[in-house]
């Protein structure tokens, strides 16, 4: 199992995707800068958190534009996969390699908590993998609120595209169910294909004793074995 | 840069006078947009009566080398539509400033 993790200039999540896969999960991990044009021997291409260019323009705008998503784009229409972590949703968002877009908080403030996920029981994923129906996992962005037109809601749910939502029982007391606005909830989506994924919550911190949670766990290892794509 | 005589016959650098154009950037009318909600509760906690929807864009301000014909037209609205704005959530417009 070999696992790549994208570097842009401003990412910051790259190295704790990397502990999480390739020294807890123990895969052969590597660091992949944005210049690189090729992506070589990869089974899996991680495009983790942070403010790449510094979020300028918009979230992933700029970063979409690297050379090495040429090749990622390659990658994933060739059925690879692909996990996008925050700023890595956002990239692939913009890229046009996932639906809908990530704007504003609505309550306009970053949000940094540990957030009850209800894991899609219908997602291919889920049934493949056995995935708990849901995960604690935290969450740190200031534009993680999902918007997608009716029409691409609607296909969205009609495929089982829809992965994560944000549980409507709050993790917390007093806590905000939906922290961002996202429609219909959503904190994390696949393409058509279900090879590529993209989710709002960052599972690389949830995988160590002293993380609030664990439940990154089950989710990075389902996403290390086989996938077979959606029906 | 091109050179021109003067009536005295001496050979002057014409100064290059980029074309500006100016590309706005809107949300989308059906699309939330949570930076506008926020300046109109501001605006009427200032005591600003009678207000109505707002929104909150961006300007981008392009100086580029003239003319503006059909092919670089063409590639203003592609850079509109890959880079400059989000089709999904936005809209845009752009004018050449004279």
């Amino acid at each position: 199992m070999k696992v790549g993790v994208l570097q842009f200039p401003g990412s910051n999540c790259d190295q704790d995707s990397w502990h999480a896969f390739g020294t807890v999960l123990g895969h052969s991990t590597r660091l992949v800068w944005h210049k690189e044009t090729s992506l070589g021997e990869l089974d899996l291409v991680v495009v983790p958190g942070g403010f790449s260019y510094g979020d300028y323009l918009r979230c992933g705008a700029i970063a979409r534009f690297s050379p090495v998503m040429r090749a990622v784009a390659a990658f994933a229409e060739q059925g690879g996969r692909v996990l996008g972590i925050c700023n890595g949703f956002q990239i692939l968002c913009e890229a046009g390699l996932l639906p809908g877009a990530l704007i504003r908080n609505d309550g306009l403030d970053f949000r940094c908590e540990t957030v009850r996920l209800s894991v899609n029981q219908q997602h291919a994923l889920a049934q493949e993998h056995l995935l708990p129906a849901e995960l604690a996992i935290p969450i740190a962005h200031g534009e993680g609120n999902y918007r997608i037109d009716s029409a691409g809601l609607a296909e969205l749910e009609a495929h089982q595209q829809i992965l994560f939502r944000y549980a409507s029982q709050p993790l917390l007391s007093g806590q905000r169910a939906n922290p961002n606005g996202s429609m219909a909830d959503i904190a994390g989506v696949t393409n058509r294909a279900g090879n590529v994924i993209g989710m709002m919550p960052h599972p690389e911190r949830a995988v160590e004793s002293f993380h609030p949670s664990q439940d990154g766990l089950p989710l990075l290892r389902a996403l290390c074995r086989d996938i077979s794509p959606a029906a | 840069m091109s050179f021109s005589l003067t009536p005295r016959g001496a050979a002057v650098e014409m100064v290059f006078l980029p074309v500006k154009v100016n590309v706005i950037v809107t949300p989308k009318k059906n699309v939330l947009d949570p930076q506008g909600a926020a300046v109109h509760h501001a605006l009427e906690s200032q005591g600003f009566a009678g207000l109505g929807k707002v929104r909150v864009g961006k300007l981008i301000e392009l100086e580029m080398e003239g003319p503006i014909d059909a092919d670089r037209q063409g590639q203003i609205d592609r850079i509109c539509q890959d880079l400059l704005s989000n089709p999904v959530i936005e809209d845009y417009r752009w004018e050449v400033e004279s």
